[in-house]
């Protein structure tokens, strides 16, 4: 039995924690409207600039490009971009994608091919580094999300097209969080290169156009295509960044509650407690009293 | 059959733009162009430049875009541009600043970053000669 100082003192650190818990709540609740934004907005975009390509790919077999697959080129290495938060803390949003990505590897490991893991953001690299030390093998291990902005991830979007054009890898996957509201995130698994036809979800329906090109092809193609990629990174950066508040503020906002469920508890028994103890000292002076 | 065409202009902010349009005059990479219905399917880059925006036979808008696509069906012309800025709010000073910082980067840092901050000069001076034009009524 905890003695009243014990209790007291539980007390007291369970509130505190639930001030810090109250505290990073309100944080990842205004962090949440920005990220929010950000992520809605660039929707259009990234889904405007992915219709083109996925148009061109329907209709496209006669194109000829490197990042466009098509040409049966066997597979020996792929890319698996991780993109994860920086700081834990957020509920199951980490393991989710780390969960996922053991699967795939799983999966790509079981096609016997190769794999080079990049991760953006801290949390993935520490959990994927334990296991899978030696799939971290592309020139850059990690890159933290939160010193990305467009500009640098374009360099580094254009660095990760030129060793796919050098054939270090033939294939691209990228996993992220996908923002589906506040209270929910769902990890969504996407393959970026080569463009091909199955990496783009469609209806039976849908036909490709024949586009006229200007100024030609070659021209059109090269541009659009890795900026395509690198705006669909852009994307999952932008989706994942909102998806971490989200589930940050869902965490803090039940441990809050948590907390408090706890000090009603602890304090329930504390009162039980001093009151048994002051009944335990009268019946102790009664029965002292009636022996005189 | 409609005489209208539906123009969107998206930046990675925002959709910008949606509505039914006469025509639009797009900065393609090769020269103006116009979009009228049902134009031809065509996929453009696009030069700095002005976008037009015609409502009867009138000038609606004009948008100034940087690094661009334009996808024309039919029915729809689509630009996707990196920056967007309506005419009237081209800041020139704010890009010679920019350009500036940029010479500075370029005569402190090693050949092969060089020659990637020249390539970007470059790039910037001609998105700077085209809000120039832009800007002269």
């Amino acid at each position: 039995m905890p003695s009243l100082k014990d209790l007291r003192n539980r007390i007291d650190s369970v509130k505190s924690t639930k001030k810090i818990t109250q505290a990073m709540k309100m944080v990842a609740a205004s962090k949440l409207k920005k990220a929010q934004n950000l992520a809605e907005k660039s929707r259009n975009y990234s889904s405007g600039i992915e219709d083109i390509v996925k148009k061109l790919v329907i209709s496209g077999e006669h194109l000829e490009h490197s990042l466009m697959g098509g040409k049966n080129r066997e597979v020996a290495k792929a890319l698996i971009i991780v993109v994860s938060s920086d700081r834990g803390l957020c509920g199951g949003l980490n393991t989710n994608i780390v969960k996922k990505a053991r699967l795939l590897i799983k999966k790509i490991e079981n096609e016997n091919k190769n794999i080079s893991l990049l991760c953006i953001g801290k949390k993935g690299y520490d959990s994927l580094s334990i296991f899978n030390k030696e799939y971290f093998n592309y020139t850059k291990k990690v890159i933290n999300i939160s010193d990305i902005d467009y500009a640098s991830l374009q360099y580094e979007g254009s660095n990760i097209i030129d060793s796919f054009n050098k054939g270090e890898f033939e294939e691209c996957y990228i996993l992220y969080n996908y923002f589906k509201s506040v209270i929910s995130q769902e990890v969504k698994t996407e393959r970026l290169l080569p463009y091909e036809k199955s990496n783009f979800e469609m209806d039976e329906s849908e036909e490709g156009i024949f586009f006229d090109f200007e100024p030609d092809e070659e021209e059109v193609l090269s541009k659009i295509l890795p900026k395509n990629f690198i705006v669909q990174v852009y994307k999952a950066i932008l989706e994942s960044k909102a998806s971490e508040q989200g589930a940050r503020m869902t965490a803090m906002d039940n441990a809050t509650r948590n907390a408090g469920e706890m000090i009603d508890s602890l304090s329930l028994k504390y009162n039980r407690q001093r009151q048994a103890m002051i009944t335990k000292e009268l019946i102790e002076i009664i029965s002292g009293a009636e022996a005189l | 059959m409609s005489d209208t065409t539906l123009f969107e202009l998206v930046s990675p902010e925002k959709l910008v733009m949606s509505k039914d349009v006469t025509m639009v005059v797009v900065p393609g990479t090769e020269g103006l162009f116009g979009v009228l219905p049902r134009h031809t399917p065509m996929l453009s880059t696009l030069a700095p430049g002005v976008i037009n925006i015609y409502e009867g036979d009138n000038v609606t808008d004009s948008l100034f875009v940087v690094n661009g696509f334009a996808e024309v069906t039919e029915e729809r012309c689509t630009v996707l541009a990196e920056e967007v800025i309506p005419v009237k709010d081209i800041d020139t000073e704010k890009y010679e600043k920019q350009i500036e910082g940029l010479r500075d980067e370029a005569s402190r840092s090693g050949s092969d970053s060089a020659e990637k901050v020249r390539k970007n000069i470059e790039e910037r001076e001609q998105i700077l000669a085209a809000m120039i034009k832009a800007k002269k009524p």
